[in-house]
C-alpha cells in the first residue's frame, strides 16, 4: 500500500540526527512495548508480515507523528482488537471485561532464549527453479496494490540487474494477508541492483547503486511490456 | 546544532513519560490477566536486548574476519553459518549477508519501509535508523546522509545502498584501519563501531580508540 511508511526518496524530513552515546531504551515503557510486541508475536495470532502491515495501516499522521515504539503499540492494539483478543474498550481502559481467547501458544520464560535463537527463518523448498540468474536485466512491476508489498514506490517500473539469488522465501506480500490454515506462498527472492540514475534520474548522486531484496512476483524480464511505465 | 535538537527531543519525551509508563503498565497487566503473557518471559526479553545482545557481537565478527582469512571467506560465502558459529543467531538475523567495504566500494544499510536491522549482531536499532530522515534519504542521497555523520568518502568510491526489503539482514564489514598490523582480534574489536557496521561510519583509526591502552596492546 502507498502509505506514510514507504519513505524512500521522500524529501523535507530534515537532516539525520545521530545521538551520541544513545541508550538502548529511552524510557522504561519502551522496554515493555518491545517485550509485549515480541511475546504477542510468539502466540501465533499473527505473523511478522501481518504486524508490519498493521503498522503501515495506521493513519499517516499517526505514523509520522509517533515514536517507533509508539507505532508498535498502536499496531499491537489494532491487531489484538482485529483478532478479537481484546476489545477496543479493554484496550482504552486497561480493564479486563471478558476472559481471554485460547491462543495457539503462550511464550513462557524458559522458552525465550530458544525462541529468540531460532527466530523465524523464511527460506522454503521450491517446486520450481529460479526464473532469473545473476547478471540478468529485469524490470520491476509497475503496481500500486492497496495491500502489503515490499516493493517500495521508488523502485517500481525500474530497470535493474540480478545481483544475488537468495533462494525461495515466503512471499511477504501474500503472507501479511494469509488466514490461519492457508498455505504459505513461496517465491524466489533476489537482490536486485539498480543504478542510482535509474531510480533518481538527474538527481542521482554519482557512483551510487541501490540494492533491493525483491521476490520473483515483483520482477519481469526487462523487455516485458507489463513493466513499462 | 544537532546537539540542541537532541536535547529538545529528550525534554519532549520526558513530558509524556508518566502517561506512557502508566498506559503500558496497564496494557501489560490486561494481557497478563487474559492469559496471553508470562511476565517473567517479558523480563527475559528485556534483559536479552537491553544488556546482552549488542554491537559488541558484530565487532567480534568483524575482528575475526580481519584476522582470519579463512573465516572471512566463510563469512563471504555463508554469513548466517559463520556468524552462528560465534553464537549469534536467530530473530532478525535468520538470513545474514556480509558486505565487505574495500578501497573502491562502500556499503550502507537502510530499511526504507520499516526498521529491519540485524539484531543478533547489532542489537536493537538506534532511533535515527528508524526515523524518517534516514529512511527517506539514504537511498536517494547516501553521500549527503554520510555527511550528517561526519563521513566524507573519496569521490572515486562507489556507494552501494542496501534497502532491507525482505528477511535478509546485512552486516557491513568495514575496511580495516591502517596501522593495526599485528593487533589481536580482541584489540581490533575495540575499533569497530556500531555505525561502521551499518555503513554510516568507518572503523576508528588506532589513535582514536580510547580503549586500546593496555600495555602491549600495540606491537
Amino acid at each position: 500500500m502507498n502509505s506514510a511508511h514507504d519513505l524512500g526518496g521522500m524529501q523535507g524530513f530534515g537532516p539525520v540526527r545521530p545521538e551520541a552515546h544513545e541508550p538502548v531504551f529511552h524510557a522504561e515503557w519502551e522496554r515493555h512495548a518491545l517485550a509485549m510486541t515480541l511475546a504477542m508475536g510468539a502466540t501465533g495470532l499473527w505473523n511478522l508480515d501481518a504486524s508490519r502491515h498493521a503498522r503501515e495501516s495506521l493513519p499517516a499522521a499517526t505514523y509520522l507523528g509517533s515514536s517507533y515504539y509508539g507505532i508498535w503499540l498502536a499496531a499491537l492494539e489494532s491487531l489484538l482488537v482485529a483478532r478479537g483478543a481484546v476489545t477496543a474498550e479493554e484496550w482504552a481502559s486497561g480493564e479486563l471485561q471478558q476472559p481471554g481467547l485460547k491462543l495457539p501458544r503462550i511464550l513462557q520464560a524458559d522458552q525465550v532464549d530458544a525462541a529468540l535463537a531460532a527466530g523465524s527463518p523464511t527460506e522454503r523448498p521450491s517446486a520450481t527453479p529460479a526464473r532469473f540468474a545473476v547478471g540478468q536485466a529485469v524490470r520491476t512491476r509497475l503496481m500500486h496494490p492497496a495491500t502489503h508489498t515490499r516493493l517500495p514506490r521508488y523502485a517500481r517500473g525500474r530497470e535493474g540487474v540480478i545481483a544475488r539469488v537468495h533462494g525461495p522465501h515466503v512471499l511477504a506480500d501474500a503472507n501479511a494477508h494469509r488466514q490461519t490454515g492457508e498455505p504459505e506462498v513461496v517465491s524466489w527472492l533476489y537482490s536486485v541492483c539498480f543504478d542510482a540514475s535509474a531510480l533518481w534520474g538527474e538527481s542521482a548522486e554519482p557512483r551510487a547503486s541501490v540494492h533491493l531484496d525483491l521476490w520473483e512476483t515483483h520482477l519481469l524480464p526487462v523487455d516485458d511490456p507489463q513493466g513499462q511505465p | 546544532m544537532p546537539h540542541d535538537h537532541n536535547h529538545h527531543d529528550h525534554d519532549h519525551d520526558r513530558s509524556h513519560l508518566g502517561a506512557e509508563e502508566l498506559r503500558v503498565r496497564a496494557l501489560q497487566s490486561l494481557l497478563t490477566q487474559k492469559g496471553y503473557l508470562d511476565p517473567v518471559a517479558l523480563d527475559r526479553i528485556i534483559e536479552t536486548y537491553g544488556t546482552e545482545v549488542g554491537p559488541h557481537n558484530g565487532a567480534q565478527v568483524v575482528a575475526k574476519a580481519w584476522t582470519e582469512p579463512e573465516y572471512a571467506r566463510w563469512l563471504a560465502e555463508d554469513a548466517t553459518a559463520a556468524i552462528a558459529s560465534l553464537g549469534h543467531q536467530g530473530r532478525q538475523g535468520e538470513h545474514m549477508v556480509a558486505l565487505f567495504n574495500t578501497e573502491t566500494e562502500h556499503h550502507l544499510v537502510v530499511c526504507t519501509l520499516c526498521s529491519c536491522y540485524p539484531w543478533p549482531v547489532l542489537g536493537l536499532p538506534p532511533v535515527w535508523y528508524k526515523s524518517a530522515p534516514y529512511r527517506s534519504r539514504a537511498v536517494m542521497e547516501p553521500r549527503a546522509v554520510l555527511a550528517d555523520f561526519g563521513v566524507t568518502l573519496p569521490e572515486s568510491m562507489h556507494v552501494r545502498v542496501w534497502d532491507s526489503t525482505a528477511e535478509v539482514r546485512y552486516l557491513v564489514i568495514p575496511h580495516r584501519p591502517a596501522g593495526t598490523e599485528g593487533w589481536t582480534a580482541q584489540q581490533l574489536a575495540t575499533l569497530v563501531t556500531r555505525d561502521s557496521m551499518i555503513g554510516t561510519g568507518l572503523a576508528m583509526p588506532p589513535q582514536a580508540s580510547e580503549h586500546v591502552e593496555v600495555a602491549g596492546a600495540q606491537p
